[in-house]
């Protein structure tokens, strides 16, 4: 089948976007032509007049619960969510039950990914079970075509096996992930400040988040391993990366919509989809997350979509899972917040979504060119739209910004010879 | 006149007028808690549900007999044996009980928060019992009342909090209402026991305790909870008899009348030594009974407003 995206405006793989309106016309889901399309015949046409064509969207944080919690998400529903959310890639990380540990589940969940639009390649855990006793069986999982090492839920559990997780992915290039929490300061509700105290919650110290960060990011210089800090949410934590990537560490972070967006102000309401770890932070911390994105400190923007059931949300505070949806509302929120707060520029965003993700799992990034596969997302910068959670694809439905108003959003993908437009899915 | 909310959540917020129009009514009904029938027919015919999801002796009863005094229909809920064990949502357990056409809820839980959850999951009023380590609305209350009663003002006084600031919803809620009826708060405790960011509240933080004794009019040393996980926050329990604990002894060499008040119940020997807990500057027990006239005060103006 042939699409023509007529008047697109193509963001080549580095983000640049070239200012000349140009046709992309897409014949079996492999990109056939770049420049005026001919006859339009039976071809099936989207004007994109004035609007951005980028390599597909990449989201390296997600938590799509198969196995073990279909209720909540699957991987189909989540790649849909995915896809309808602008993304044509997602890492999925390894806390179902059982963990992503050993080859069988690798490939039961390529199996059920298999024939969707939208790219599904697992993190694997560090540690049999996340157990932090024993690491997993990481050549095995590199083979099997896991893109990561990751505990997360919470850090790798001692110096010692962070140090051997390490210097094992030397030989696979692959990146050890951290979710940064010292486990003796961790279980508290929401972030310590003075809301925490107002509101009578148990706190969750930002120094919760900076140990392990240093911890990590020595123990990474020493072993000159490979460190991704995921969804980094403190001053000190961006600081100390700065400082890290400055002596040439190996050592890359990203950030969730929700930790550039909200601070822990907004836990007044006592709403349970304001409950995540990391926690809402400070302004302080807020502004931080921001600057660090502006100067690269942070390489891209990951929306740790933590689907939960709404019976598990639905109760006191303290007892409420840690976790938001995040994937149909995080471009939205990032153009919004980013983009139009001049944060960063288009092409920053596209970056921060499409390449550097990649590059640190070692994806290589699609390019929008003549004899490419199609793996294309369409942005429209300016769109304003109003969020309906109750209309989202993912299975569930606990997310903050529900009714917010977003300027910006992904308007369709196109992968594996399928499109997603308009709220369908069209095989091409 | 009446309250500006229909729930009793928390002091946080709550305008000087209501807090006013609660210890004025209290007056009231501290009058009636004297006479030989102590009860008045005020709440006939409403009927209201003591929701504990956490032990409580002191403060459940105090409640019933608000009720009952005020003819109140009352009912007591407790946690243990009921369907919260058997797996039910605090969201289910309400409507049921709601199901069931009560007025009021008076609800004590461990998480914080749970008063204003449960204000969004049914149209009964809402009175806090203690959520938490958030807050404790009618014991700061009756805190107020007593210190009133006894030196005829709040406005302007020195009241000084002591103990384990950090878990306590006594010490949030008093600092609310001490603060907006025009007192100047401090707060004394161990300082593994007080908040980062307190002093963001509006008050003073002292960590010696003969100086809280000369520098304020009031105390009110908050109960050390052994049994909880407080234990952790000072190597023990001797050293904070020693370095926190107030006695006789204290309070001549710093040559102070000063009013001690106490939530209860009292460690005797631990914040306040027995000679203290039954001396002259406390009024101990005084607090307990005008608990009854607030919590009749507070469900009384809650219960007729709408």
């Amino acid at each position: 089948m042939k699409v023509i995206l007529k008047n697109a405006l193509i963001a080549d793989n580095s983000g640049k976007i070239n200012t000349q309106e140009s046709d992309i016309t897409v014949i079996d889901g492999i990109i056939d032509n770049i420049g005026k399309a001919g006859e339009n015949g039976d071809a099936k046409v989207i004007d994109l007049r004035g609007k951005i064509v980028s390599p597909g969207f990449f989201d390296m944080h997600v938590h799509l619960r198969e196995p073990g919690r279909e209720d909540e998400e699957t991987v189909i529903t989540g790649c849909r969510a995915a896809a309808a959310g602008g993304f044509t890639g997602i890492a999925c990380m390894p806390n179902t039950e059982p963990a992503i540990d050993s080859a069988e589940v690798v490939n039961f969940i390529k199996d059920k990914a298999r024939g969707e639009l939208t790219d599904v390649y697992p993190v694997a855990a560090a540690t049999l079970g996340r157990k932090g006793e024993v690491i997993s069986p990481m050549a095995e999982l590199a083979e099997a075509g896991v893109k990561g090492f990751s505990d997360d839920g919470t850090a790798i559990k001692t110096a010692s096996i962070l140090k051997r997780v390490l210097e094992y992915s030397l030989m696979y290039d692959l990146p050890v992930i951290e979710h940064c929490e010292d486990e003796s300061l961790a279980g508290g509700a929401m972030n310590e400040g003075v809301n925490s105290t107002m509101l009578g919650l148990p706190p969750i110290p930002s120094i919760a988040e900076d140990i392990i960060v240093m911890r990590d990011i020595i123990t990474a210089e020493y072993t000159r391993g490979k460190l991704h800090l995921a969804h980094i949410s403190t001053k000190k934590a961006v600081e100390m990366i700065r400082d890290a990537k400055k002596r040439g560490v190996k050592v890359t972070a990203e950030a969730a919509p929700h930790h550039f967006t909200l601070s822990d102000e907004a836990l007044k309401s006592y709403d349970t989809n304001l409950k995540m770890n990391p926690p809402l932070r400070s302004r302080q911390d807020v502004e931080a997350i921001l600057k660090g994105l502006k100067d690269g400190t942070i390489d891209c923007i990951a929306s740790d979509h933590a689907p939960h059931s709404v019976e598990e949300k639905e109760v006191e505070f303290e007892y409420a899972p840690n976790g938001i949806i995040g994937l149909e509302t995080e471009i939205g929120l990032a153009f919004s917040e980013l983009y139009h707060k001049k944060i960063l520029t288009i092409e920053q965003i596209i970056e921060k979504f499409a390449v550097n993700p990649r590059n640190i799992l070692n994806i290589p990034v699609p390019v929008v060119k003549k004899g490419e596969k199609a793996n294309m997302t369409f942005l429209d910068p300016d769109e304003v739209w109003t969020v309906d959670i109750s209309s989202q694809l993912s299975k569930s439905k606990n997310s903050p910004f529900d009714r917010r108003l977003l300027t910006g959003r992904a308007l369709g993908v196109i992968n594996n010879s399928r499109l997603y437009f308009k709220n369908e899915f069209i095989n091409i | 006149m009446p309250l500006s909310s229909r729930h009793l959540l928390g002091l946080q917020g709550v305008p000087g007028e209501d807090i006013q129009l609660i210890l004025d009514t209290a007056t009231t009904f501290r009058e009636v808690l004297e006479r030989p029938i102590k009860k008045v027919p005020t709440l006939q015919g409403k009927t209201v549900v003591n929701l504990f999801f956490e032990s409580s002796t002191r403060t459940r009863i105090s409640f019933e007999l608000a009720e009952k005094r005020l003819s109140a229909d009352s009912i007591n809920f407790s946690a243990s044996g009921s369907s919260v064990s058997k797996g039910e949502t605090l969201k289910d357990t309400m409507r049921n009980i709601e199901a069931m056409k009560v007025d009021m809820v008076v609800v004590r839980h461990s998480a914080a928060g749970t008063p204003l959850f449960l204000t969004k999951v049914c149209n009964s009023n809402i009175i806090n019992a203690g959520d938490g380590i958030h807050e404790h609305p009618t014991q700061a209350l009756l805190d107020m009342y007593s210190i009133r009663e006894k030196l005829g003002k709040i406005s302007g006084l020195k009241v000084c909090i002591v103990g384990d600031i950090s878990h306590s919803r006594v010490a949030l809620s008093n600092i609310y209402g001490l603060k907006t009826m025009g007192a100047k708060v401090s707060i004394c405790g161990p300082s593994t026991m007080i908040p980062k960011y307190i002093e963001e509240l509006g008050v003073d933080v002292i960590y010696n305790i003969d100086e809280a004794i000369q520098e304020n009019d009031v105390l009110n040393v908050l109960r050390i909870q052994l049994e909880r996980k407080a234990r952790e926050y000072f190597p023990s329990i001797r050293e904070y008899v020693k370095y926190f604990g107030i006695d006789d002894e204290r309070l001549e060499k710093n040559g102070k009348d000063i009013l001690i008040l106490h939530p209860g119940p009292i460690n005797r020997g631990v914040e306040l030594s027995a000679s203290v807990a039954d001396g002259r500057n406390q009024i101990i027990l005084n607090q307990v009974t005008n608990g009854v006239a607030v919590r009749m005060a507070v469900l009384y103006l809650l219960g007729t407003s709408n």
